[in-house]
């Protein structure tokens, strides 16, 4: 069975890969090129563990790779039939929480809840819808709201306080009240310090917050998930770089 | 076994009530501020709800964003952004305390009277009647609380007389003062509620004994949190101490949110100066000079009596500058009070609670114990423990380990309540079989017993011989009694809508998978159920607890899995045979029969 570890390596999937201190399963799984699927987590900002999507575990105890230190000889089960049904249904729990209607929403093709949805094998909601009432807020003259799409993933949050420093969103509410919320006077957006370049108004994984007056200029078939899964493109992600290029 | 019967009497004077509901609770520490939750109480208190130019008033005042002061305003219950009623009426859903124990809807009885929807403040402006999870006053009965105060053993006929009162808006000082009186019973004493304490005692041997002797002490008494989980409270103080930082921190949780669960009201009204004197010894070990209890929001009436034996003790130099003689040895507790979230009685969302915060549980590791309150070492420990800490170094560990398991030293407060013909507190050594204790409050034809409350254990019985402790049946000390009578499905249901409304909302599988437990369950009542949603409700009780976030998490579903253990036909008996809707199409049809103001038989289906 497991031999002795060496130092400073764990194993995922019986694959032994290196990691440094301080990271977590995901950074080091990250670096190898290991995909653990991922919703609230990226690359170069403070993981927050919340979707629950990159469960794996380790001596059958479940936990969330993003927020959980690498330790030497940790055996890792990760890409694994009955892990990846978890995640199926948890990614049908975001879709009937939210009301996501994707033939009519500008994301589609580009979000990563689809992607997720196409990655994991899902063919219906499973669950009954939860038809919740979510506010919209249009204010904003160059970025539009939609929290009806919002699965609370904490991304624009973190970004804009992270990155943007200028710290425009929170999470407000218990349960399943918990919703979005704009840090201005009103808040609405169009009051807010937000701007269209911000990381925050771009890093939506879903078509909860849209950059206006860009709809459909790549055509649908061939939008990033027509032509790439998750798991491709998530291994090249990174905040620094995706930032810089603006 | 022996039985001793005492009733103390708290004071109860409701003219001392009503002044202490409006007083701000005092804060000794270095802080230049009051706590943003006993602001936003305030504000509450005096308009009513919390208005958007309040919120942005408070943010100004503490320098925080806007938003931190919405999403706390927003995720504790007691905080409301429209405005309540002037009589605002909080009654318990609890299976003990609640306004459906006595199978009578006491709720649906006032809103009747004063015609109020629940939920809803009347339009003038004069009462709202809400619900809310246990407020720990299951051992008196049917229980509200309006305005904060506490009214217990709820009849008809006294709900009958509340409509009255509410209905001419006579102010609560001219309410029977009998109403809002707390007794606390206990029905049976052991080592903790038998020695009596002398303020001091535990410090003085403390600073003969040194710091080591002392954590050593308490490490020889292999004395267990009392909270839940069981983690050696030595051990605890010992991390912390060793954990560097520049400040060190000891909180009592005294969320008690669990519903059942009342024996910390007691301790904390009969027992305040051994509690106190426990946090100061674990501030003399850890080197901490400022403490806090964490109160929670359904016990603020117990402030001015914790005030006056803080004060007292602040005089007696048993708190405060150079304790006891000490020339470097200062500590002080503050009161914080919670303001309606279970959630905050999990160790790492207290913390968040106690800096201003929602309630929501850390990232772990790293643990309080190194990173808690400030990002700080801090011992978060229950009100229990500390009392049995300050009782081990005045008695000796020796005195403790005398009494329960091999691995449950000491002994169990336990609250009892529900089918029984004695509720209250019970004090037995660990090891106590759960028949014992069930014909001690004279509890007859019990169907099931519920340990540790919706989040611990519910067994029938066949597991009566089983024993309380942390080998076996391990609990914070709700002890909940359902007799051959009650709807088993009916509990289920109740605690299922506990677990979704106070979930955090952080992690998907608890915020949403909580929701959808509870709508399986309703289901089932409703006489929709099929095989299918037992099959449903059993993976989904899995995914939701080994892969949440939280205990909240992992706990939420156990009442359920143990159900469908002991109790199948509970849930199985009302199922159909063949396939049946989710929804009933013609109820599916009323808001746009509402709409169209039609409800002729045509806009019906059958
Ligand atoms: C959802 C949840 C609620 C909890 N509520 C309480 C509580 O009300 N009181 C308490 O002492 N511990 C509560 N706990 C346990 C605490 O997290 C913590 O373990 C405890 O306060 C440690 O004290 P102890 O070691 O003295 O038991 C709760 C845990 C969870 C997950
Ligand atoms: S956000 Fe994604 S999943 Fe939701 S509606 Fe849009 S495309 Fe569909
Ligand atoms: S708006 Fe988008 S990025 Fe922000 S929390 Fe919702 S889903 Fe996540
Ligand atoms: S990616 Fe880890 S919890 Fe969301
Ligand atoms: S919200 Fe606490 S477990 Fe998810």
């Amino acid at each position: 069975m497991a031999m002795q570890a060496k130092p400073n390596t764990i194993s995922i999937d019986g694959q032994e890969i290196a990691f440094t201190a301080g990271q977590t399963i995901m950074d080091a799984a990250l670096a190898a090129k290991i995909y653990i699927p991922h919703l609230c987590h990226y690359p170069g900002l403070r993981p927050s563990g919340n979707c629950r999507l990159c469960v794996v575990e380790i001596s059958n105890r479940s936990t969330a790779a993003c927020i959980t230190p690498a330790v030497t000889g940790q055996e890792i089960r990760n890409n694994t039939p009955e892990l990846n049904a978890i995640r199926k249904t948890i990614t049908q729990m975001l879709f009937v929480e939210g009301n996501h209607i994707c033939p009519s929403c500008e994301k589609t093709g580009n979000c990563k809840l689809q992607a997720m949805g196409y990655y994991l094998g899902m063919l219906d909601d499973h669950f009954p819808q939860f038809y919740q009432r979510r506010e919209m807020d249009a204010s904003h003259a160059g970025i539009l709201l939609d929290r009806s799409r919002c699965i609370l993933c904490d991304l624009c949050v973190r970004a804009s306080r992270e990155v943007d420093e200028k710290n425009v969103f929170a999470i407000a509410g218990r349960g399943t009240d918990a919703h979005l919320i704009v840090n201005s006077s009103t808040g609405k957006l169009g009051d807010s310090t937000i701007a269209v370049t911000d990381l925050a108004a771009n890093i939506c994984p879903v078509g909860a917050i849209l950059i206006k007056e860009q709809g459909y200029q790549v055509p649908i078939g061939q939008r990033i998930y027509d032509l790439h899964t998750i798991r491709e493109t998530a291994l090249q992600e990174n905040v620094t770089k995706e930032h810089h290029e603006k | 076994m022996s039985f001793v019967d005492s009733i103390c009497h708290f004071n109860f004077n409701p003219a001392i009530l009503i002044s202490m509901m409006n007083q701000r609770p005092l804060h000794h520490s270095d802080s230049p501020r009051e706590h943003l939750l006993h602001r936003l109480y305030t504000l509450q208190q005096e308009f009513l709800h919390i208005s958007p130019q309040a919120m942005q008033q408070v943010a100004a005042e503490y320098q925080l964003s806007l938003g931190q002061v919405v999403s706390v305003v927003e995720f504790y219950s007691f905080f409301y952004t429209q405005p309540c009623g002037r009589f605002h009426i909080l009654f318990s859903n609890c299976t003990s305390c609640g306004y459906l124990s006595d199978e009578q809807d006491l709720l649906h009885l006032l809103c009747q009277l004063l015609q109020v929807t629940s939920g809803k403040t009347r339009h003038d402006g004069c009462v709202s009647v809400h619900e809310t999870s246990c407020i720990g006053l299951c051992d008196h009965g049917a229980s509200l609380l309006v305005n904060g105060l506490p009214i217990t053993r709820l009849t008809e006929e006294k709900i009958t007389q509340i409509a009255q009162l509410v209905a001419s808006e006579t102010p609560l000082l001219q309410w029977p003062a009998e109403w809002f009186e707390v007794h606390n019973t206990a029905h049976q004493r052991s080592l903790l509620l038998t020695e009596y304490f002398l303020p001091g005692s535990a410090m003085q041997k403390a600073l003969i004994h040194g710091k080591d002797e002392t954590l050593a002490e308490i490490l020889r008494s292999d004395l267990r949190g009392r909270g839940g989980a069981g983690f050696g409270t030595g051990k605890k103080w010992q991390l912390c101490q060793q954990a560097p930082g520049h400040a060190h921190y000891v909180v009592c949780n005294a969320d008690e949110g669990e519903p059942g669960t009342f024996k910390d009201r007691m301790l904390l009204c009969d027992h305040a100066d051994a509690l106190f004197e426990g946090m100061t010894l674990c501030a003399f070990i850890i080197g901490a000079e400022q403490g806090f209890v964490y109160l929670r929001g359904e016990y603020r009436y117990l402030l001015t009596h914790l005030h006056t034996v803080l004060n007292r003790r602040r005089q007696q130099r048993l708190l405060g500058q150079h304790i006891l003689g000490q020339p470097a040895f200062h500590f002080d507790i503050e009161i914080v009070i919670g303001a309606g979230a279970y959630i905050c009685g999990e160790e790492s969302a207290l913390v968040e609670s106690l800096e201003g915060k929602p309630g929501i549980p850390r990232i772990r590791p790293p643990f309080p114990v190194t990173h808690g309150y400030q990002n700080q070492p801090t011992v978060v420990n229950n009100v229990e423990t500390l009392i049995a800490a300050a009782h081990i170094i005045v008695q000796g560990s020796a005195w403790f380990k005398a009494v329960g398991t091999e691995e449950s030293s000491g002994t169990k407060i336990l609250s009892v309540s529900g089918d029984c013909q004695l509720p209250g507190i019970y004090e037995y050594p660990f090891g106590v079989r759960v028949q014992q204790v069930l014909d001690d409050c004279h509890a007859h034809n019990v169907q099931a017993v519920q340990i540790g409350g919706p989040a611990g254990k519910m067994i029938g019985a066949a597991d009566f011989n089983r024993a309380i402790g942390f080998e076996d049946l391990s609990t914070g000390g709700s002890f909940l009694i359902y007799g051959q009578h009650r709807d088993l499905l009916a509990v289920h249901r109740n605690f299922a809508h506990f677990f979704a409304h106070e979930s955090c909302g952080f992690c998907t599988p608890c915020r949403v998978g909580t929701q959808l437990l509870k709508n399986n369950l309703d289901k089932i009542a409703q006489g929709r159920g099929t095989a299918q949603d037992i099959t449903e409700i059993k993976q989904l009780s899995h995914l939701i607890r080994h892969h949440s976030h939280c205990g909240l998490g992992y706990t939420a579903a156990n009442h359920v899995l143990d159900g469908l253990q002991t109790f199948p036909q509970a849930l199985e008996a009302p199922l159909q045979q063949h396939f049946s809707a989710q929804f009933d199409l013609d109820q599916s049809l009323e808001s746009a029969r509402q709409i169209t103001h039609r409800d002729d038989a045509s806009a019906h289906l059958d």
